[in-house]
């Protein structure tokens, strides 16, 4: 049967939903206050952001959504109260080849460790292969984001690439590791939890 | 102190942006060279076009990417393009080669052009270590890079669809302290 009543961004406790311009900013910004996180989102020297500051990155995340359409970019909101509590993304798609990278990050460390990350992911891959027609997608995650790997690990992500001491971060280097899920792989999961 | 442009077989050199547009404009429409460089699909573009990226990339900020033409010793033949992409902050870089002359395939020539690059990264750049990608189909890619001392650090999965079939990217990488190694092997 052709599924189109299960609702793409909904999950349980979470929702996908757009960037809100007015009010989002603000929450960002504090998050990039929060150097530990970012230093598990980025692999660039962070810096904390003025709320202007993430306007502009939401403006040019919608303006690369809209031109290149290569970029599918969801904010992640408390389905209860609607509250933002992080991002998620397919980003640099690859249309002739069917390849994704896929991003995403809990912003308030009161939403952490209560299986959200699962629950994105779960809507992020179900979105990249039933609904943008994707072969595989594919995360890069530095050795030391061990919850990271553990997430990718559960939903049957192989570690691919190794790039040997590729970060030199608090003064040594870290393995940079990809991992990789393919559509096959991905709809054996789906069926065995049906 | 050694000349770094300088190989066994070629050189580093750079080109008036006319004569990179002629020569790419030929190379790009050879497909299978196209295909054995790149995952995107071939396509054909305009001299005018090309001039424009050449000229573009020219006055492109240095530190964002070094890029060489590659040109043989012995006739001074242009044969094709290797480049750098640093991460400054990490001391990685991309490399990325094409040799667009089909006769001076599988001859050493590429070969000899990335073991330059290679030691640009490492002697001019002072960077820690370089990165590679290649299509699984490309062997004499894959062989050459072997030569020169990069290591497999793995392989994306089916990452690229041609002519129907399914095949994989393959990723190397080489550390400054492994090419030392080497280098100190060959002396």
């Amino acid at each position: 049967m052709l599924d189109i009543q299960t609702q793409l961004f909904e999950a349980q406790d979470i929702r996908l939903g757009p960037i809100d311009h007015d009010t989002h900013p603000e929450i960002e910004s504090k998050w990039t206050h929060d150097a530990e996180f970012m230093r598990l989102m980025e692999l660039k020297p962070v810096r904390p952001l003025s709320p202007a500051m993430v306007k502009k990155q939401y403006e040019s995340i919608e303006k690369e959504m809209d031109e290149q359409k290569n970029l599918f970019y969801f904010t992640v909101r408390a389905r209860g109260d609607d509250h933002l509590i992080g991002k998620a993304a397919i980003e640099w798609i690859d249309w002739t080849n069917g390849n994704g990278w896929l991003r995403l990050g809990l912003g308030a460390a009161e939403d952490r460790r209560k299986g959200f990350g699962s629950q994105v992911l779960k809507l992020l891959l179900r979105y990249a292969f039933a609904e943008l027609n994707l072969y595989r997608v594919t995360a890069m995650v530095p050795e030391y984001n061990e919850g990271a790997i553990r997430l990718f690990q559960k939903f049957g992500f192989m570690e691919e690439i190794r790039r040997r001491q590729a970060l030199q971060r608090d003064g040594r280097t870290w393995d940079l590791l990809t991992f990789g899920l393919l559509r096959p792989e991905w709809e054996e999961q789906a069926k065995s939890h049906e | 102190m050694k000349d770094i442009y300088r190989g066994k077989l070629v050189r580093l050199a750079v080109e008036a942006p006319e004569v990179m547009t002629k020569a790419h404009a030929r190379w790009e429409r050879d497909t299978e060279f196209h295909r054995l460089a790149d995952g995107d699909p071939a396509q054909l573009w305009s001299e005018k076009k090309i001039r424009e990226w050449i000229e573009k990339e020219m006055e492109d900020d240095p530190l964002r990417a070094l890029r060489f033409s590659i040109r043989t010793l012995n006739d001074d033949k242009l044969i094709g393009f290797v480049g750098l992409r640093p991460d400054w902050i990490h001391a990685d870089a991309w490399i990325g080669i094409g040799i667009g002359e089909r006769e001076y395939w599988g001859k050493g020539y590429g070969t000899d052009a990335m073991r330059l690059i290679v030691q640009y990264a490492f002697l001019e750049a002072n960077l820690r270590r370089v990165t590679l990608g290649l299509h699984s189909y490309n062997a004499r890619a894959l062989k050459s890079y072997e030569k020169v001392g990069f290591k497999l650090e793995g392989v994306l999965r089916s990452d690229t669809l041609r002519e129907g079939r399914r095949t994989d990217g393959i990723y190397m990488g080489l550390l400054r302290e492994e090419w030392q190694a080497l280098q100190g092997v060959a002396a």
